[in-house]
């Protein structure tokens, strides 16, 4: 024993030694990227007319908006047309798309109502969101008008102005939103930091502790992939509280819950080159629709099994007036009926919620139709 | 008896195996596919416009592959190809300016590691213990080295107004753009126009072929496909700086400007994906910390629920606003255990109990949860997300 001790001993020297020369070896060699005198003269001017298209966004004191106006009227048409898909006639949202209405006076509820009327402290900042980003799936195809409209329509919507209300560039620093006054500063130096850079408790720090509450979703994670999650029926009874001594007791394992069963779906092999391209027209449609494996309606209905299927069929979606008459008629979607109605949405089906404004080439509707057809019930 | 694994001839041991020009750009092996960015779909409207989680549970060391970094997009990821790559700097400069990509790759350059959290991160947590895997309670977490120019360098070639009361307003190329405003005075700190992380191109997911990193700030501020630095002389107080990314206090009244990510850590391993199998004796307790105010010093470990803790081990000193790999090599006697980790960074700040933090936000703030959270490890070494008194 006493020569593995002296082995041991020799070998932690041994390490020692090898660490301190690789030690000296290492000097500070790292330093920041210079900086010059002047400039390098990289890059080129921007063009008045590229900055023009490029430095579109607006400041609180309305500083970089174009001229133009628009009232709530034509805004509710336009908002029906290109926003109530997702966020409902009344932007009162629809599904898990946000609400932009209404919600006064309930940011200190148990769940706030945070909308554009109840929260927003600019208006610039919906005027700039909605014309850079918006709709969803076709940002940047809103004039500035539209915007103008739109932006009244969502005052009117809450109760901020009336239904003769004209928003224009004149008057839109004139007005105040409702939650202007709302916002500090981040004053977490003054208000947390202060009191809680302080050296930190180790021992007898408490007296007990006891679970308080356990995890409300036991998470499940499907072999294809995301996460179900399942409400957890445990309780907090039966569970051992803590002392410095350890836990008062060690408890019974409680069964685990079964997990979720995920269905399979079906395909059909087309082309890949065709369903590839297919795939790509497609992410012009996702933002709405599902299809596929565990396909789901969202703002539209889910497209599995497309092809054949009478129109305005889906179960539990909301179809507008125009595909509920096309169900009593009991259309039906083939092939040639899904490539007209998708080179002009409007047009084939005057009325319809879907706020997409078609496909111009026609090979992008053979890939998406394609596409669409592999997918079966 | 012997172990038939030792003692038979195994296929692999006999057959070849794989040639090199099988997998030019090499995936994990397959039994590691369980390791994986989830997403909970239930979560947001639109997987588009949503937020996916780093398997955190099953990753040790701090760098993330970028492969399993977790992901966040306003209206989804966009392939934006660096020949159609513009950056332009215009506002209050002497000279607006564009680059091209390759333009960037001629500014001299750093490399640097830092962790980008989203503010949500942890966020479904203050009304109570709700997700029950450190993936999902504190995934929205990646920690890379990244190559890139520095802000400041590209301020001064546009020549750029940089009195510290100016602002710069930064907005990506993709559809919801995401405008964020960076006060004048980090713009020429530390802030990065990376176009490499982790040694690679940037993944689709992570902005390629060019994002901004903004060492410790809240990752919504670090805009992906970069295309536009604007000087301005005031906050553009965006949508996702207003009616996101504020944070509501419980009489309603909301904080803005919230842009540091505080000092945080988290036990990664035990915890309800990675359970104790191998019953008593030695364990190692492992985890993460990290602090947008500089370096973490220092972790405290404890076993009972915050009654007695024990100081961690760093896996190595803590870079300034990246991940710090901690561990407690300790030995376990198979009694239920309430496992908590709390950070210490250089300022000397002291990560918070979940009660201090809501004692002093309430429980609707939504964003900036940091927390200390608890692991209920019960005899058969299964972990549980709680709360405790």
């Amino acid at each position: 024993a006493s020569v593995e001790a002296q082995r041991a001993a020799e070998l932690e020297l041994k390490i020692a030694e090898v660490q301190a020369a690789a030690s000296q070896r290492v000097a500070s060699l790292t330093a920041p990227a210079p900086a010059v005198e002047g400039t390098y003269g990289i890059g080129r001017p921007a063009l008045d007319e590229e900055v023009a298209a490029w430095d579109v966004d607006v400041l609180p004191d309305g500083r970089g908006l174009p001229a133009g106006g628009g009232d709530v009227f034509t805004g509710e048409e336009v908002f029906a047309e290109k926003c109530a898909s997702c966020h409902g006639d009344f932007a009162e949202g629809v599904d898990n798309w946000p609400v932009l209405a209404g919600g006064f006076d309930t940011l200190a509820d148990e769940d706030p109502v945070k909308t554009v009327g109840s929260y927003w402290p600019y208006l610039s900042t919906a005027w700039d969101y909605i014309h850079r980003s918006m709709p969803f799936g076709e940002a940047g195809t809103l004039t500035a008008d539209e915007t103008y409209a739109i932006v009244a329509y969502i005052l009117y919507s809450n109760d901020l102005v009336d239904d003769n209300f004209e928003l224009t560039r004149e008057n839109f620093a004139d007005f105040n939103m409702y939650n202007m006054d709302g916002f500090t500063v981040d004053d977490r130096p003054e208000q947390e930091y202060a009191a809680w850079r302080a050296e930190p408790c180790m021992e007898n720090c408490k007296d007990e502790v006891q679970v308080t509450m356990r995890s409300v979703f036991l998470v499940d994670t499907p072999p294809e992939g995301g996460s179900d999650s399942v409400m957890n029926p445990a309780s907090i009874d039966g569970l051992p509280s803590f002392t410095a001594a350890g836990p008062s007791f060690i408890p019974e394992a409680a069964p685990k819950p079964a997990p979720v069963v995920q269905k399979a779906a079906v395909t059909q092999p087309a082309a890949p080159d065709l369903m590839e391209a297919g795939e790509k027209v497609f992410k012009k449609c996702k933002a709405c629709h599902q299809v596929g494996e565990g396909a789901k309606n969202r703002s539209g209905p889910h497209l599995n099994g497309l092809i054949g299927r009478t129109m305005g069929s889906v179960d539990g979606f909301a179809y507008s007036s125009v595909f509920a008459a096309a169900l009593d008629e009991g259309r039906i979607w083939d092939e040639a009926a899904l490539a007209e109605f998708l080179a002009k949405p409007k047009t084939y089906m005057k009325g319809t919620k879907m706020s997409f404004s078609g496909l111009k080439k026609d090979e992008d509707l053979a890939a998406i139709t394609a596409y669409l057809k592999s997918y079966g019930e | 008896g012997a172990d038939p694994l030792i003692t038979e001839l195994q296929d692999w041991a006999s057959y070849t195996g794989a040639g090199v020009d099988e997998t030019p750009y090499g995936m994990p092996i397959s039994f590691e596919s369980h390791v994986v960015r989830r997403n909970v779909e239930w979560l947001t409207a639109s997987p588009i416009s949503s937020i996916n989680f780093t398997p955190i549970h099953a990753l040790d060391g701090t760098i993330t592959p970028q492969g399993c970094a977790f992901e966040r997009h306003h209206s989804g990821a966009i392939e934006l190809r660096k020949e159609d790559y513009r950056l332009m700097i215009n506002g209050l400069v002497d000279r607006p300016l564009v680059f091209t990509y390759e333009d960037l790759e001629r500014f001299p350059r750093e490399n640097h590691v830092y962790f980008c959290e989203c503010a949500a991160n942890t966020g479904m947590e203050w009304a109570g213990a709700q997700l029950n895997g450190v993936q999902f309670t504190h995934g929205m977490i990646h920690n890379m080295e990244y190559t890139g120019v520095p802000l400041r360098t590209l301020l001064r070639e546009a020549g750029a107004d940089i009195a510290l009361d100016k602002w710069v307003y930064v907005e990506g190329a993709d559809a919801s753009s995401n405008g964020r405003s960076i006060p004048m005075e980090k713009a020429l700190d530390d802030v990065l126009v990376a176009f490499k992380a982790n040694g690679e191109a940037l993944r689709m997911e992570h902005g390629y072929p060019v994002r901004l990193v903004v060492p410790g700030w809240e990752g919504n501020m670090w805009v992906k496909w970069l295309r536009r630095v604007e000087v301005t002389d005031m906050a553009v107080e965006s949508r996702e700086e207003t009616s996101k990314y504020t944070d509501v206090y419980a009489d309603g009244t909301a904080r803005k400007w919230t842009w540091v990510m505080d000092a945080k850590s988290v036990i990664t391993t035990p915890s309800p994906q990675m359970p104790i199998t191998h019953g008593p004796g030695p364990l190692v307790i492992s985890g993460l910390a990290w602090s947008g105010h500089g370096q973490i010093t220092r972790v405290d470990v404890s076993k009972d629920g915050g009654i007695t803790w024990e100081t961690a081990r760093l896996g190595k000193q803590g870079d300034t606003k990246a991940l710090t790999r901690f561990y407690l090599d300790t030995e376990w006697d198979g009694a239920p255990m309430l496992l908590q980790a709390r950070a210490m960074d250089e300022t000397g700040y002291v990560q918070p109990t979940k009660e201090q933090l809501r004692d002093q936000r309430g429980e609707n703030a939504v964003y900036h949860n940091n927390c200390i959270q608890t692991w209920y490890v019960n005899a058969e070494g299964i972990a549980e997300n709680v709360e405790v008194s």
